[in-house]
């Protein structure tokens, strides 16, 4: 079984966000960074139990600069093989999709996973894309993944319930999740992390089909209306002619 | 310009995110609806009250298999000659929108919240709905996946002609198995009410109060994370960064402290009511509404006043 997780990185979930340069770039300032979870919790460590139980390799790629190695050093305490990096700034889904295609290519992978979506972004967007440029199937947004020799099975969400599916491999899956439990890397998986290779490869120069040109944050909200909890009758009122939502 | 808007028809009947789409379409340009399965026409043909002039409908496959629908509306959008595609950003969405974009060269704009201004730019939400980003299509073509509630649909009279539709589109990429139906309730990302409750409700067995102001409102119910974590509530609940995104016009958080992970998923809403024994809890620093009492008591008396509301009007 041979694994490539793809993932990124994302600000940590407690990271005041703001914008720079005019609002057209997001600050990094104080800013830390961290594996995106969905990427961690569910597709690595997904990936790192299929190796355990059925053997094979579990490779980590991520399209980014040598500033991102850090990031990729804590998935790698967290387990997995070897990680590679894909010598470019990621700037959009479909620049970070193709060069992850471009580099799975030809290389054999099984299975090519990917969270549900990042953090930051939130487009849900590469894991489709990868799939379409190799043209392999795609779950996209599965909460469960079992390998059966050649196929796998997956449960998707579907609206308000759930799809039992079964893919002929090599495909891709997006994880959500209720897939695995986090794992915390222990002290020998971090000291193992700092040997394992790193390896970077150059980017093939896929172009960007979007841009971010500019970001704003949301209005401030005015100041709570407190309302008397004996007084239920109160709130109805408001929420039926105040802010009109009943 | 010619629009083509897809929307998923498969329940046999449509939901609000596809009014919301074709209504998005209709302010770009002319729009053709593109879907597949067996609804009638009938019901199809209503899209036209909201502004579709035309649908193909492929009738040779049922189900929303995203190798298939990615065949089918790339034919769709060689056919019409539309130069923007719209989707909702729902499950269907993210998995056959991504797709269509590598097949077409087309840009794609997921979570779209605004119509495209004068220069093309796109609003969008991201840092999961902590800020605003603006977004530049540098291709020809443009895919738009539009965050669900994020524009009323908005009837326009009409009606739109059925045209039968062959998209050629080959085997499925899964096999399904086995489907466990919706329990009937609201979808949760969908739904213009939400209840949702978290850890200050001490345990599952409490969870009867909230299904009941739920009910009562024709709401949907949702979690924070740890209570579908240690298995209170299903995971499908959890909203938040890590969790689903929601923008409905009214949440009603009880016995939710606040975290920024948690506003995260859910600032998007138009009206935010929080219930907290605790005065100082960081989420009526985002609340519009706050109740400074306990859950246990508060929840069943605003069940009544609903109640009460509801028959008086
Ligand atoms: C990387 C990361 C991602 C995360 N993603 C998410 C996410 O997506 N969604 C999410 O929700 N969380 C997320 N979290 C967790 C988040 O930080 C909080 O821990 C979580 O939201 C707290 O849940 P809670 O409010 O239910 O529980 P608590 O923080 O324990 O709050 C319980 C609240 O209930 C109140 N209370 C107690 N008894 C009563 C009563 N009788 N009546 C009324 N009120 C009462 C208390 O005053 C308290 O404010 C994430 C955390 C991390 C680190």
């Amino acid at each position: 079984m041979k694994i490539l997780v793809c993932i990124s990185k994302a600000p940590d979930t407690t990271s005041k966000i703001a914008f720079t340069e005019g609002n057209t770039k997001f600050s990094e300032d104080g800013v830390q960074y961290i594996v995106n979870p969905y990427d961690e919790w569910y597709a690595l460590v997904r990936g790192l139990e299929l190796k355990e139980s059925l053997g094979g390799t579990v490779t980590i790629v991520t399209v980014g600069t040598a500033a991102d190695e850090p990031t990729i050093r804590k998935a790698l305490a967290i387990g997995a093989d070897e990680a590679v990096r894909i010598d470019a700034e990621a700037k959009d889904a479909f620049q970070v999709a193709t060069e992850i295609a471009n580099y799975a290519k030809g290389q054999g992978f099984d299975l090519i996973l990917t969270g549900k979506e990042t953090i930051n972004y939130n487009g849900s967007q590469v894991a489709g894309m990868i799939a379409e440029h190799l043209d392999l199937p795609l779950v996209s947004l599965a909460s469960k993944l079992d390998v059966n020799g050649v196929t796998a099975t997956c449960d998707k969400e579907i609206v308000g319930g759930l799809e039992t599916v079964e893919v002929q491999l090599p495909a891709v899956i997006s994880c959500a999740k209720g897939m695995a439990e986090q794992r915390i890397p222990n002290m020998r998986g971090i000291m193992a992390a700092r040997t394992k290779p790193l390896n970077v490869v150059a980017a093939s120069a896929s172009e960007l089909n979007t841009e971010f040109v500019a970001y704003d944050l949301p209005a401030p909200k005015s100041a709570v209306k407190l309302i008397d909890p004996e007084n239920m009758d109160a709130l109805v009122e408001l929420l039926h002619n105040e802010a009109k939502v009943i | 310009m010619s629009v083509l808007v897809y929307i998923n028809s498969n329940a046999g009947k449509l939901s609000k995110s596809a009014f919301e789409a074709v209504t998005y379409g209709k302010m770009i340009g002319d729009v053709t609806v593109v879907t597949n399965g067996s609804t009638g026409d009938d019901i199809l043909s209503s899209l036209g009250a909201y502004g579709a002039q035309k649908v193909l409908v492929d009738r040779s496959f049922d189900g929303t298999d995203a190798q298939q629908l990615t065949r089918l509306i790339g034919a769709a959008a060689e056919a019409t000659g539309a130069a923007t595609i719209v989707f909702s950003n729902d499950l269907v969405g993210k998995a056959v929108a991504p797709r269509l974009s590598v097949r077409l060269s087309a840009g794609l704009v997921s979570g779209a919240i605004g119509a495209p201004d004068a220069d093309g730019k796109i609003k969008v939400n991201v840092f999961s709905g902590k800020a605003f980003g603006h977004v530049k299509v540098n291709t020809t073509k443009r895919i738009i996946s539009l965050l669900p509630n994020s524009f009323q649909p908005e009837e326009v009279g009409g009606s739109a002609s059925i045209e039968a539709f062959d998209g050629n589109v080959g085997a499925p990429g899964l096999v399904v198995k086995a489907t466990k139906q919706p329990e009937g309730g609201v979808p949760l990302p969908e739904a213009e009410l939400v209840v949702s409750a978290g850890r200050g409700l001490k345990g599952p067995e409490n969870w009867g109060m909230v299904e009941d102001l739920a009910n009562e409102l024709g709401a949907a119910t949702a979690c924070s994370r740890p209570v579908a974590d240690i298995g209170w509530r299903p995971h499908h609940e959890h909203v938040g960064q890590t969790g689903v995104a929601i923008r409905p016009n009214l949440y009603i958080a009880a016995g939710i402290s606040g975290a920024i992970q948690h506003l995260a998923g859910v600032n998007g809403s138009k009206v935010i009511v929080v219930i907290n024994t605790d005065a100082e809890a960081p989420f009526f620093k985002a609340a519009d509404y706050g109740i400074v009492g306990d859950a246990f008591e508060v929840l069943p008396r605003l069940t009544e006043a609903v109640k009460k509301f509801k028959s008086a009007n």
